[in-house]
C-alpha cells in the first residue's frame, strides 16, 4: 500500500506541477463543448428525451477528457523508460504490481481531476445540477474510465519502445473509441450497422454512466453500465500488469 | 537494515554433505562463514547472437573497491545489469551479498545501492523529493527518512538547493544526488556505472573522494565501471580488465603493471622494425610495436637508457623520440589487448550520448 501511495503521490505532484498541460488539455474538451453544444444547441434536439444538445453532449466532453488524460498518463511510462526513471523504480525491492498499480491509480485522478474541471466548468456555462446522488454517480463512471484507460496505456506503453507509436494509437485507436461511444451522438439515432460497434465499444457504458448521473436520463440502463466498465477495468487492469510485468527495460 | 543479508546461497547448502548442519541457523552465518560480497561464475549475457558477457567470474571481498575497466562496449554496463537484477544472464550463476541474482532478486536489491551509466532522475521532482520517493520505496519509515536525506543531501553539499527542481541543476550535481540516493538504504554493496562521465576534472576529484570515505568510514563494498584508467589505479583495491565480453587481467593495478616487466620506454624511429630488431636484448622483459614506435618494458629503465642510445647509433637507426614512464594501467590494458583503450573518443562518444539524451528532454 505504500508503495502503491510513494508511486501514485509522484504522479500527483507532476501532474499539479504541469500546469501548461492542465491548461493544454482542456483545450479540445472546451473546444468541443463550445461549439457543438452551442453551436447545435438551437438545430439538434434529442429525440426521445427532449434534451437540449449542450445537455447532452457534456457527459461525452467530460468522459472524452477522462479518457484522453488517463491514456496519456499510461503513456507516460514511456518517457520514464526512456528518461531514466523506471530504472530506478524497477531496481528497488518492490513487484511491479505494486508500481503499475500506483501507476494507474495516479493517472486515473489526474483523468479524474481533468473530467472534474470541464464538469464544473460546464456548470458555469450552462449545465443545471441535477441532483448531488447523480454526481457521486457519474464520478464513480469517471474514475472507472481513468483506470481502465491508464491501465490500458499502460499495457501499450509496455510493448512500446519509444513515443513514435503515440500518434498511431490515439488516431487508430482512442479516436475510434472516443467516436463510436455515443459521446456526441445518441445511439438510437446510429445507422443500425453502427450500433453493434457503439456497444462493443468499453467508452459507450462510460459515457451513458455518467449521462445518467448527470441528466437523469440514459439510453442503456447504469447498473449495465456499471458492471460492464467495471469488468473492463478490471480486464485492463489485469493486461496492464501482466505486460509491464513482462516488459523489459 | 543496513545489516540485511541472504542466507547461504543454495550451492553451499547444497555441496554441503549433511542437509541439518546447524552451520545454516542464520546467527552463525554473519562473521563465522566469510562470505564475498559479490561472486560470479561463468556469468554470460548473449543478445540474440552476440556475446556481450562471454562467462565471466570474480569474487570481490567485503569492503572492496572493485574496477571494471574496459573500453565502450566491453560488457561493463551488461554485468552490472545482471548483478543488479535488471537483466537475466544468459547462463552461469552469481551472487550478492549471498543472495542469488535469480532466485533472491528482492534480496539482492534490498542489499545495493546502483548509480546508473545513465541518469535515472526525475527532473520534474526537487531533490528532496527524489530521495523522499526513493526512501519511501526502500520502506525507510518517516522520522528516520527525513534525518538520513538531510544528512547525505549535507554530505553531498547540495542541502540548500534541496527544494529546487532536479532540472535546474548541472551535471555534477545530478551525479551526486543520484550517489546520495544509492545510499539513502544504507546498502551492503554500491554499484557506481561510469560515475564521473562527463564531469570536469574537478567535479570528478570530489566525487572520487567523496566515494573512498564511504567506502573507509561506512564499509560499504563498492563495484565500479570507469574507461579513466588513471582514477581506477588511484581509488581500486582491485581491477579487472574487460574487452570483448571477457576479463582478461584482475588483480591489484600494482601487480597488473608489474606483469608488464617493469618501466615502460617508448623509442619512436623513422625504422622502427630495425630498431625492434636491434633492441632484443636480454633485458628488455618485453617488445612490441605500436604505430611508429616500439614500446619496451624492462627494470631500471634509467640505467638502460644510454645502452639503447649507443646500440641503435651503432647500427645506424635513427631516434625521433625517447620517452620512459612508470607504467600505467593504460599501458597494461595495451599489453594485454594489443590496443589502446582510446580514452579520448571513447569518453567523447559516451559525453555526445548523454548530451542527446538530456536534449530529448
Ligand atoms: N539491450 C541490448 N541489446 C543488444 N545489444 C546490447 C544491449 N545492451 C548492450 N548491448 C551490446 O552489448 C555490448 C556491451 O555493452 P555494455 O555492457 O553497455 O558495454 P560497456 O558498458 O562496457 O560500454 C555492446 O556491444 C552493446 O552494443
Ligand atoms: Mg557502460
Amino acid at each position: 500500500m505504500d508503495i502503491i501511495y510513494t508511486i501514485w503521490l509522484r504522479n500527483i505532484k507532476r501532474y499539479l506541477r504541469s500546469k501548461s498541460r492542465i491548461v493544454g488539455s482542456l483545450g479540445m474538451p472546451l473546444f468541443f463543448m463550445l461549439v457543438l453544444g452551442f453551436g447545435l444547441n438551437s438545430v439538434v434536439q434529442i429525440p426521445d428525451t427532449g434534451q437540449g444538445y449542450f445537455e447532452f453532449i457534456i457527459p461525452g466532453i467530460v468522459a472524452m477528457s477522462v479518457l484522453f488524460t488517463s491514456v496519456f498518463s499510461g503513456i507516460q511510462i514511456i518517457w520514464d523508460k526512456q528518461f531514466g526513471f523506471l530504472k530506478e523504480t524497477l531496481v528497488a525491492p518492490v513487484s511491479r504490481l505494486e508500481i503499475m498499480l500506483g501507476q494507474t491509480f495516479g493517472g486515473a485522478s489526474t483523468a479524474f481531476i481533468q473530467g472534474l474541471i470541464i464538469l464544473v466548468l460546464s456548470l458555469f456555462i450552462g449545465l443545471s445540477l441535477s441532483s448531488a446522488a447523480g454526481f457521486v454517480i457519474a464520478f464513480l463512471f469517471m474514475v472507472l474510465i481513468g483506470i481502465a484507460f491508464t491501465a490500458f496505456g499502460i499495457a501499450i506503453a509496455s510493448r512500446m519502445e519509444d513515443m513514435h507509436g503515440f500518434q498511431l494509437i490515439m488516431n487508430f485507436v482512442i479516436f475510434p473509441i472516443f467516436g463510436l461511444s455515443g459521446a456526441l451522438f445518441p445511439i438510437s439515432s446510429l445507422p443500425a450497422w453502427v450500433q453493434p460497434l457503439t456497444l462493443l465499444d468499453p467508452l459507450t457504458y462510460g459515457v451513458e454512466g455518467i449521462r445518467y448521473g448527470l441528466t437523469g436520463a440514459s439510453q442503456i440502463n447504469p447498473v449495465v453500465s456499471f458492471i460492464v466498465l467495471t469488468a473492463f477495468s478490471g480486464l485492463m487492469t489485469v493486461a496492464g500488469a501482466w505486460l509491464f510485468r513482462k516488459m523489459s527495460i | 537494515m543496513g545489516a540485511y543479508r541472504c542466507a547461504l546461497p543454495a550451492r553451499n547448502a547444497t555441496a554441503d554433505s549433511s542437509p541439518h548442519s546447524t552451520i545454516h541457523s542464520p546467527h552463525n552465518t554473519q562473521g563465522i562463514l566469510p562470505m564475498p560480497a559479490i561472486s560470479a561464475e561463468n556469468l554470460t549475457k548473449n543478445f540474440d547472437d552476440f556475446v556481450a558477457v562471454d562467462s565471466i567470474s570474480f569474487a570481490i571481498d567485503e569492503g572492496e573497491i572493485f574496477g571494471l575497466l574496459g573500453p565502450n562496449g566491453a560488457g561493463k554496463t551488461t554485468t552490472i545489469s545482471m548483478l543488479s537484477t535488471m537483466l537475466k544472464p544468459t547462463a552461469g550463476k552469481a551472487t550478492v551479498n549471498g543472495c542469488d541474482i535469480l532466485d533472491q532478486e528482492d534480496g539482492v536489491r534490498k542489499s545495493i545501492g546502483i548509480v546508473f551509466q545513465d541518469q535515472s532522475l526525475d527532473e520534474e521532482l526537487t531533490a528532496y523529493e527524489n530521495m523522499d520517493f526513493h526512501g519511501r520505496l526502500y520502506r525507510i519509515p518517516g522520522e528516520q527518512r527525513k534525518e538520513k536525506i538531510g544528512e547525505l543531501l549535507a554530505l553531498v553539499g547540495l542541502e540548500d538547493r534541496r527544494h529546487d527542481l532536479v532540472k535546474t541543476y548541472s551535471g555534477g550535481m545530478r551525479r551526486r544526488l543520484e550517489i546520495a540516493r544509492g545510499l539513502l538504504h544504507e546498502p551492503k554493496v554500491l554499484f557506481l556505472d561510469e560515475p564521473t562521465l562527463g564531469l570536469d576534472p574537478q567535479t570528478r576529484n570530489h566525487l572520487w573522494e567523496y566515494i573512498e570515505r564511504l567506502n573507509r568510514e561506512k564499509g560499504i563494498t563498492i563495484i565500479l565501471t570507469t574507461h579513466y584508467m588513471d582514477e581506477a589505479d588511484r581509488l581500486c583495491d582491485r581491477v579487472a580488465i574487460i574487452d570483448h565480453g571477457t576479463i582478461i587481467a584482475m588483480d591489484t593495478s600494482q601487480a597488473l603493471k608489474n606483469q608488464i616487466g617493469g618501466d615502460v620506454v617508448i623509442v619512436e624511429s623513422p625504422d622502427p622494425d630495425a630498431a625492434a630488431d636491434v633492441l632484443n636484448a636480454p633485458w628488455v622483459a618485453n617488445i612490441e610495436r605500436r604505430d611508429g614506435s616500439v614500446v619496451l618494458s624492462m627494470q631500471d629503465a634509467e640505467h638502460h637508457i644510454p645502452e639503447i642510445v649507443t646500440d641503435l647509433h651503432r647500427h645506424d637507426i635513427a631516434i625521433t623520440s625517447l620517452s620512459v614512464h612508470n607504467p600505467t594501467l593504460e599501458d597494461v590494458f595495451l599489453h594485454f589487448t594489443g590496443r589502446s583503450i582510446r580514452e579520448e573518443t571513447a569518453s567523447g562518444m559516451e559525453t555526445m550520448r548523454m548530451f542527446h539524451q538530456r536534449m530529448r528532454r
